[in-house]
């Protein structure tokens, strides 16, 4: 298993290694006009948020949302290519099990996830000097995401009959929840019942452990935060194995 | 003493969730070590039958026995035990060559250190060594069937499985292919083929299954099958005008143009008496062919009774 899971991975890593001018180096500027536009120049009309300076404030949420955009991505495309040249076959044909299938692509998505946002911290590193609070906390937090939307991302790639079926849910689904899961502000500051809402957003819980672990304040509890990752990758976990095993999409 | 048996299907059905019943009770049975041809028409069922075989696809009702392993029971050994040459492309074109052949290697557990030592051995025998680290989109159609055999055996199998391997392969490398496939199976390897080039199943293969409409129509030995052809057509060309032709011989001939003849000869004549018998006719045969492969002409009535 542990060869087969192995090749998964390495075979992951090479390939978005291969075109790392698609999806390593895109974040690392996009994130550093983030920072530049709304740290650098409206940050400080906007003054301070949960105690801290802006810029410092919303660079966790950047970093996170690079990890969530970028291990959804890797295994959204990477599984759905799979299948749309029906190289999936490969590992179909292969006494490889499906548990190690679905092992090796989260990994790949994790360890895109882990790349890009090493790569983000360096570019912020340039415009800010600063600490991390709890690397620990940092850490956990990243893994979890990482590993969740690594899970969402193979199961979009499941379901998904074209390109398009590919790119419809970080658009229409991903990217706001991402958005309104308090990376540039606080949810402090929204209305009572928005509040309430956005405890409905498990973004809303990444993104606040994250601040924790970076910056020491949050607005959450950092124990219900990862209780909430852990139950819904438990629960994507088996709806992928499930899909998997029933052949959705890949076996007729 | 019997053989064993490499395959063995008993009463495999299949159908699709569109109602279309692509295989109606298939039972087959191929010895091990064999060359065996699996023939029949577009949309006969061949490559549903294989896709069940390497688990690609699932079975509707049925049993497979794959050297004595119940598929069913032992699904891993039995993938391991069988290399599948697909009829489609289906590897990732933008990944070099000898990745392609490593990862496949590595999804049967074979350490990276020797899954290098097998893809080197390999794309060196199918002549791909040099071009290892292009990405497989950058071959032409017979290297990317070259590739696909290469990975089919990759990991050593016992079984090869061949879905239409020599399409839009030339005639050269077709026939270095037929080579290579010829050795494999002395080795002691169990060959599976599928093809429409009916000269290559009568030139390789022992054995032969004849699939239409999801039923087998016929399964027995290639000689034993040809055999039942009881008439043959040859094309014979004098280098000399052809002139009085006798009207009464023991094969009936029609006379093609000023140069050449058709005979049809019943079996039991041999092509050395109708040259002798046309010889003692003052017609000097240079260059006889068939004028039809003799295997169509029996695919053809098996599948059209």
């Amino acid at each position: 298993m542990w060869v087969q899971y192995k090749t998964i991975v390495i075979k992951e890593i090479l390939r978005f290694s291969r075109i790392w001018v698609q999806t390593i180096f895109p974040p690392i500027i996009t994130t550093s006009l983030y920072l530049l536009i709304f740290g650098g120049l409206m940050g400080e009309r906007i003054g301070q948020m949960q105690g801290v300076g802006y810029l410092q404030f919303i660079i966790p949420g950047i970093i996170l949302m690079t990890v969530i955009q970028n291990s959804y991505a890797n295994t959204v495309s990477s599984f759905f290519l799979a299948k749309f040249n029906h190289s999936i076959e490969e590992m179909l044909v292969s006494p490889v099990p499906y548990w190690v299938i679905l092992l090796g692509y989260i990994s790949g998505g994790v360890a895109r996830g882990f790349f890009v946002g090493i790569g983000v911290f360096i570019a912020v590193s340039l415009f800010i000097d600063f600490q991390i609070y709890s690397l620990p906390v940092t850490l956990i937090t990243f893994l979890l995401t990482a590993i969740l939307f690594s899970l969402a991302g193979f199961i979009n790639a499941i379901f998904a009959q074209s390109f398009d079926d590919i790119s419809i849910v970080p658009t229409f689904i991903l990217m706001p929840m991402t958005y309104l899961g308090g990376m540039f502000y606080s949810v402090e500051i929204l209305p009572e019942f928005w509040q309430s809402v956005s405890q409905f957003n498990p973004i809303y819980y990444m993104v606040d452990s994250f601040r924790l672990g970076f910056l020491g304040t949050s607005t959450t509890n950092f124990f219900t935060s990862i209780f909430v990752l852990i139950v819904m990758i438990f629960v994507l976990t088996m709806l992928s194995l499930y899909l998997l095993k029933k052949g959705v999409n890949v076996k007729t | 003493m019997p053989m064993s048996k490499a395959l063995k299907i008993q009463s495999l059905t299949k159908t699709y969730a569109n109602d279309f019943h692509a295989l109606k009770g298939i039972n087959l049975s191929v010895a091990e070590g064999d060359f065996f041809a699996l023939l029949g028409s577009n949309g006969a069922g061949k490559t549903t039958m294989i896709g069940i075989i390497c688990g690609l696809l699932e079975k509707t009702a049925g049993n497979i026995s794959v050297l004595g392993l119940e598929q069913s029971k032992n699904v891993a050994k039995v993938k391991s035990l069988i290399g599948l040459m697909p009829q489609e492309f289906n590897f990732n074109p933008f990944e070099p060559i000898e990745e392609i052949l490593i990862n496949q290697a590595g999804y049967h557990g074979i350490e990276r250190n020797q899954a290098r030592k097998n893809a080197k051995a390999l794309l060196k025998r199918v002549e791909l060594w040099d071009k290892r680290h292009d990405m497989a989109k950058s071959l032409s159609g017979g290297m990317k069937r070259r590739l696909m055999l290469a990975r089919a055996l990759v990991h050593k199998p016992k079984i090869l499985i061949l879905d239409e391997p020599s399409a839009g392969v030339d005639v050269e490398i077709r026939r270095s292919m037929w080579q290579f496939l010829k050795e494999l199976n002395k080795d002691g390897m169990t060959i599976i083929l599928t093809t429409h080039y009916l000269e290559e199943a009568e030139s390789l293969c022992r054995n032969i299954a004849i699939v239409n409409d999801g039923k087998i129509v016929e399964q027995t030995s290639m000689k034993q099958l040809l055999a039942q052809v009881s008439q043959q057509v040859l094309i014979l060309e004098s280098a000399k005008k052809l002139t009085n032709i006798p009207a009464e011989l023991e094969f009936s001939i029609t006379q093609l143009d000023e140069y050449s003849l058709e005979a049809s000869v019943e079996s039991g004549i041999g092509i050395t008496q109708v040259l002798q018998t046309l010889a003692q006719n003052d017609i000097e045969i240079t260059h006889v062919r068939s004028a039809q492969n003799r295997l169509e002409t029996l695919f053809l009535n098996l599948v059209n009774k």
